[in-house]
């Protein structure tokens, strides 16, 4: 990889990322680029550091060194709240929603505004906010739902409401982690039609062990193996590299 | 401001008219002043469950601190009466007239520089909602930025009871030490002991806690209350929402901070002294108590919680003094147990539901009459 210049069209660059816990290295000298409207999936077997990355990128934990530079913002020094008001979105790999509010609560804290103690208690139910509420409740399958409390949805329900909650955010770069993971097969299949819908206009990176669902989905692939890339390219490539075959793909 | 709903809801407005029937009429009309003044005592514990209402029921946060913020806001009212109370004429007998008499006892001989303030009522009013909601503000940010939270703050709070009160008793001679400041006599030369103060008090008090259950209610509804019960279960969630969750936890305490000094300040009008015993762990443990009896998520229930309690406290303590604190212990384990939702939640699971039914068959025959009002029992 190119050290110190960088074209400029990428919208995430990760360079040198190394984290350790207690002396073990989970992501060791890591770089990887991500441009503008590319869906990236993120594979690797258990343990690779996949989940640790995007951590990483979110803020959620600190980088031991290296850099996280999206759309030239150096991330590793920022708070997460920072983070994401920059316009990274972060899905958890178990649903995270607020049981005790309705879905409308839900989508609507996560609307873009009035996210300061003063600002929230000045927020304002308009009409922009319900519309985009409602515009992606539809979206998220729950127009219907919109009263009902989040612990009455099913597991899939609430992942879906969970995107949701990251879509009205609208951020540039989404990051999903085992978005199909537990759901149903048609519930996987609304979900891979909802993502082909949202990754319009904005660059995804997915974390997915569902290798037909990597498949449908991804612009390119990324292998992780214990901290470090093991391969990178297009599925195809991925999928015919023998050292990719050995630790992964192969069993 | 109110967004797009009603103030309260049905059952919220059950039970703020049933509160304001009960403090406005009911009580003044059938206890004698002495009763009256108990309740009065009893409400300034009122304040201090509304603030936990928001800080623990709703934020999660919780304190068991609050005899702290409660003591700063009574000790800032205290020595504003305690300096009126010490005229020059009043205190002759002293060998430094002028200055409080314990002061005259510890060999203090001037007034020290941080009482001097306290001679006017507009800095106290203003002390009694600053210094707590300051040191709230220190405290908090100190903690939550550094993302200390759960079980850690709740010992950490009370580590500050313990201490405040170290040094409360430690510095007798500039505080009163552990008797405390007594015989507070007039509120800008109004007598503030004789019965007819009392009630007058008794209906300020009344009217300043309808004030906060106003302010405390207006949180709730906006969204800064949504994003509270959100980071109560999902912090992280919140976070990555775009929110910063040390601020929120800081906001939602030092609220329940100046609640509990209002609480404080009343206190010690009404009740003419204040002493560490209500700055302490025990205090601030008893409080955190009313309000999960009362029901730590109902405006409402927390401060019948107050009231039931510490009516329950009087009435026992003066006939089996040993036994109230197990009483107390026990009560709150069943809390915990059995209904975790404290009154409020029996009240909305078993007594809600009927008056509902009552009201859709009494509908269905004629207009309505009002039965859930004569109750008197904890609303929601």
């Amino acid at each position: 990889m190119l050290v110190g210049h960088q074209p400029k069209d990428f919208l995430l660059a990760v360079s040198g990322l190394t984290v350790s816990f207690d002396g073990f290295k989970a992501v060791n000298d890591l770089s990887f680029y991500v441009e503008e409207n590319e869906i990236r999936v993120i594979i690797g077997p258990n343990g690779a550091g996949k989940t640790t990355v995007l951590d990483l990128i979110c803020g959620k934990t600190k980088a031991t060194s290296g850099s996280i530079q999206f759309r030239g913002k150096e991330l590793t020094k920022m708070r997460e709240n920072e983070i994401v008001q920059t316009g990274v979105g972060r899905k958890f790999q178990t649903p995270s929603v607020f049981e005790d509010l309705t879905v409308f609560e839900n989508l609507e804290i996560s609307f873009p505004r009035g996210r300061t103690v003063f600002g929230s208690l000045t927020f304002q139910r308009d009409q922009p906010v319900k519309d985009r509420v409602e515009e992606v409740a539809e979206m998220i399958f729950l127009k219907d739902k919109l009263s009902t409390y989040a612990d009455e949805l099913s597991h899939g329900q609430k992942q879906w409401l969970e995107i949701g909650m990251l879509l009205i955010q609208d951020p540039d770069l989404l990051m999903l982690d085992e978005p199909v993971a537990g759901m149903s097969v048609s519930e996987r299949a609304k979900t891979a039609e909802l993502l082909n819908r949202i990754i319009k206009n904005r660059s995804v990176l997915v974390i997915e062990h569902d290798m037909k669902f990597v498949e449908d989905i991804a612009h390119k692939v990324t292998v992780l193996h214990q901290g470090q890339i093991l391969s990178e390219g297009t599925m195809e490539k991925v999928k015919n590299d023998p050292k990719v075959i050995e630790v992964y793909l192969g069993h | 401001m109110i967004i797009n709903s009603r103030f309260f809801n049905r059952s919220e407005l059950t039970g703020f008219i049933v509160l304001a029937a009960v403090l406005f009429v009911i009580l003044p009309l059938s206890l004698d002043v002495f009763r009256l003044n108990l309740v009065a005592k009893y409400l300034t514990y009122a304040f201090v469950a509304l603030g936990l209402v928001l800080c623990w029921g709703y934020g999660g946060i919780l304190s068991l601190g609050q005899g702290v913020f409660f003591g700063l806001g009574g000790y800032c009212m205290a020595m504003f009466l305690k300096l009126e109370a010490s005229s020059v004429e009043n205190t002759k007998i002293q060998s430094t007239p002028g200055i409080p008499d314990f002061m005259d006892w510890n060999q203090i001989t001037s007034l020290p520089l941080f009482w001097q303030p306290f001679h006017s009522l507009t800095f106290t009013i203003l002390a009694i909602i600053l210094v707590p909601g300051l040191f709230a503000l220190i405290i908090g940010t100190a903690m939550f930025k550094r993302r200390v939270g759960g079980t850690y703050f709740a010992i950490i709070t009370q580590a500050v009871a313990a201490i405040l009160t170290i040094l409360i008793v430690g510095q007798q001679g500039y505080t009163g030490g552990i008797n405390g400041m007594t015989d507070l006599r007039t509120l800008k030369g109004w007598d503030i002991r004789p019965d007819h103060a009392k009630v007058i008090l008794y209906f300020v008090e009344v009217v300043l806690l309808f004030a906060c259950i106003g302010i405390a209610q207006f949180i709730r509804l906006t969204k800064l209350g949504r994003i509270l019960v959100a980071m109560r279960e999902q912090e992280d969630r919140v976070r990555f929402s775009g929110y910063s969750v040390a601020n929120f936890k800081i906001f939602a305490f030092c609220m329940a901070a100046i609640f509990a000094a209002i609480g404080g300040a009343m206190f010690a009008l009404n009740v003419g002294f204040m002493s560490p015993s209500f700055v302490g762990i025990v205090p601030s443990i008893e409080m955190v108590i009313y309000t999960a009896v009362g029901g730590r998520t109902s405006i409402f229930g927390a401060i019948w919680g107050a009231i039931l309690v510490n009516f329950a406290k009087t009435s026992l303590s003066e006939s089996f003094p040993q036994l109230w604190l197990f009483g107390l212990g026990a009560l709150f384990i069943a809390v915990v147990l059995a209904f975790p939702n404290g009154l409020s939640g029996l009240w909305a699971d078993y007594v809600q539901p009927r008056i509902d039914r009552l009201f859709a068959s009494r509908k269905a025959k004629a207009g309505w009459t009002d039965n859930s009002v004569a109750d008197g029992a904890p609303a929601e």
